[in-house]
C-alpha cells in the first residue's frame, strides 16, 4: 500500500493521526499532516484506509500495489 | 434487502453507497440528486473556489472511476418530490416512482433568505458550486459588499471578498462573528481579525430590508434605520433542513428528519448528515452541518440499514479558515459553554482551550493551534471533570 498524502488540501483536523498514530502525524507550526510512513506494513493497512475514510479533506489517497 | 435508494447525492449520501458496497451489500443502488454535478466538496467553495486558487474540478468528491465502480444508478438531476414510507416508494418531481427496501435521506439544508428584497440582482446565497462561481464573478467586479449574517459562511465569504479588494461590510444581531458556535471570547477575537483587515463589523444589528434600484440590490437597510450601501449582498444566515419533499410521509420533522440513536427514522429508513437529527448517546438530540458529520453518519445510517448498526456517537469536529487563521473545533463549542485558554496566548495569535459545562470538559478549540487542539480532544472523549483543568492559565 502507497499512501499520497496532498498537503495543499489538508486542513489539519487531526482525524488521521487519531486513527492511525504511527502513519500520520501533524506538523506543529500549522498542523498540515505528515507522512510518517508512506508505506505501512500490512498490520496497518485497515487503520490507515480509515483514517482516508474520515480525512474531511479528501487529502489522503491510496495507491494498492 | 435487495433494492436501496439514496436521496441526496453528497458527502453523506455518496458516503453512505460507499459504505454499504463496502459491507458487502450487492442489490441494487439507486443515487439520486436534484444538482447536475457529480458529487463535490462543499468546504472549498467558501475557501479556495470563491479566492479562484483551486479550479471547480479540484472539488470532485471522488475520481469518475471510483464513481463506476460503486456500480449504482445515478439520477443526478432529478428531484425527490415525495415519499411513501408505508408503500416504501419515492417519487420523483418527473414521475418516476422508485421502490426500495432500505431508504437514505441525505439532502442536506437549504439557504435561509431574507423576506424583504431577497430577489433583487446581485443578491447571493452560497451552498452550492453554481452558487460559489456566481458569487466570484460578482465579487470581482463589486466594489462594496454587505454580507449579512457572521457566521461561519459569512465570516469565510468577509475574509475572501476582502481578500479580492472589496470594502465590506459585516452584519450580524448577534455581539460578535461566530458568537453561538464558539462562545464570547473566540467571537470578539473574530471581530477583531476581520476588523483588523478592514472589514466594519456591525453587530448586534439586523437587517430591516435590501434596497433596490430598478431590480439591482443598491444597499441594506439596518434595524436602525441607517442604509449601507451595497453593490453585492450575500445572505448567510443559516439553513433550513431541507425536507420539503418529506412532507405527510409520516416520518417525524422537526428540526431536519428525526432519527433514534441508530439514525433510523421509520422501518427501512435512515438519514445522513445535515438533514438528520438523531438522538446522541451522550449529547442529547442533535443535528450537525459539518463535513466530517457526513462522513461518519453516512458511515453510521448505511450500517443501520443493513441490520449491522451502532448507536452513534461521534466528537463532532469541525474546521474554519479564515484569512491565515486556522479554527479546529471539536465536540460542543456553543455560547452555553465557558471556554478557558489552556495553551498559547490569544494576543499573540495562537492559542487552544476547553469548553466546560455541567462540570465537564464538552470541547476543544484550538486558533491556529490545531496540534495542541486535537491533543486537547481526549478530555471531550474523557469528559475530564471542569475543575480539572481550571488550574491557572498556561496550567
Ligand atoms: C460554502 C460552504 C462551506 C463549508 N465549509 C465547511 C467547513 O469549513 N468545515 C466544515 O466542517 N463544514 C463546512 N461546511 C458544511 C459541509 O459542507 C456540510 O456539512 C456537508 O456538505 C453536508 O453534507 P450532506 O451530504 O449532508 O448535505 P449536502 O452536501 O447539502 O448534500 C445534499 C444534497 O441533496 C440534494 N437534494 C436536496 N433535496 C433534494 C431532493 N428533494 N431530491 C434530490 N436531491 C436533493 C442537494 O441538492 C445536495 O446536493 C460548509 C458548507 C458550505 C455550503
Ligand atoms: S485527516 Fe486529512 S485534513 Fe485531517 S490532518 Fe489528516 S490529512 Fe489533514
Amino acid at each position: 500500500m502507497k499512501v499520497i498524502l496532498d498537503q495543499d488540501k489538508c486542513v489539519g483536523s487531526g482525524q488521521c493521526v487519531l486513527v492511525a498514530p504511527e502513519v500520520f502525524d501533524q506538523r506543529d507550526e500549522d498542523g498540515i499532516a505528515v507522512l510518517l510512513d508512506p508505506d505501512p506494513p500490512a498490520g496497518r493497512h485497515a487503520e490507515t484506509r480509515e483514517a482516508a475514510r474520515l480525512c474531511p479533506a479528501l487529502a489522503i489517497e491510496l495507491a494498492d500495489s | 434487502m435487495s433494492r436501496i435508494v439514496v436521496v441526496g447525492a453528497s458527502a453523506a449520501g455518496l458516503t453512505a453507497a460507499e459504505a454499504l458496497r463496502r459491507e458487502g451489500y450487492g442489490g441494487r443502488l439507486t443515487l439520486v440528486g436534484d444538482e447536475p454535478h457529480l458529487p463535490y466538496d462543499r468546504p472549498p467553495l467558501s475557501k479556495q473556489v470563491l479566492r479562484g486558487s483551486w479550479t471547480p474540478d479540484r472539488t470532485a468528491l471522488r475520481r469518475a472511476d471510483h464513481l463506476d465502480g460503486l456500480g449504482a444508478r445515478w439520477l443526478l438531476g432529478r428531484t425527490a418530490a415525495g415519499l411513501d414510507a408505508a408503500a416504501r416508494t419515492v417519487t420523483l418531481v418527473d414521475g418516476e416512482v422508485l421502490g426500495y427496501d432500505g431508504l437514505v435521506v441525505a439532502t442536506g439544508v437549504t439557504p435561509r433568505s431574507l423576506p424583504r428584497g431577497h430577489e433583487l440582482a446581485g443578491v447571493h446565497v452560497l451552498r452550492t458550486l453554481d452558487d460559489a462561481l456566481a458569487l466570484r464573478e460578482g465579487l470581482l467586479t463589486a466594489a462594496s459588499v454587505v454580507i449579512v449574517g457572521a457566521g461561519f459562511l459569512g465570516s469565510e465569504a468577509a475574509a475572501v471578498a476582502t481578500e479580492l479588494g472589496a470594502d465590506v461590510t459585516l452584519v450580524d444581531p448577534l455581539a460578535a462573528p461566530m458568537i453561538r458556535q464558539l462562545g464570547p471570547l473566540v467571537g470578539d477575537m473574530a471581530a477583531r481579525l476581520h476588523t483588523g483587515h478592514g472589514v466594519r463589523v456591525r453587530t448586534r444589528t439586523g437587517v430591516r430590508r435590501l434596497a433596490g434600484e430598478d431590480g439591482r440590490v443598491v444597499g441594506v437597510v439596518l434595524d436602525d434605520g441607517s442604509h449601507v450601501p451595497a453593490d453585492l449582498v450575500l445572505v448567510a444566515i443559516g439553513s433550513t433542513p431541507s425536507v420539503g419533499w418529506l412532507t405527510g410521509s409520516g416520518l417525524a420533522l422537526g428540526d431536519g428528519v428525526e432519527c433514534d440513536e441508530l439514525c433510523r427514522a421509520a422501518p427501512g429508513v435512515v438519514a445522513a448528515g445535515d438533514v438528520a437529527s438523531w438522538h446522541h448517546p451522550g449529547l442529547g438530540r442533535l443535528r450537525v452541518e459539518h463535513r466530517m458529520n457526513a462522513t461518519e453518519q453516512g458511515t453510521a445510517a448505511a450500517l443501520t440499514l443493513l441490520g449491522g448498526g451502532r448507536p452513534f456517537a461521534p466528537v463532532p469536529y469541525f474546521w474554519t479558515d479564515q484569512y491565515d487563521v486556522k479554527i479546529q473545533a471539536y465536540g460542543l463549542t456553543g455560547q452555553e459553554a465557558t471556554f478557558r485558554v489552556v495553551a498559547g496566548d490569544p494576543a499573540e495569535g495562537r492559542f487552544a482551550g476547553l469548553y466546560g459545562r455541567a462540570g465537564r470538559v464538552v470541547g476543544a478549540l484550538g486558533w491556529n493551534m490545531p496540534r495542541e487542539a486535537r491533543t486537547l480532544r481526549r478530555h471531550v472523549t474523557e469528559t475530564t471533570p471542569w475543575p480539572q483543568v481550571m488550574t491557572p492559565a498556561g496550567g
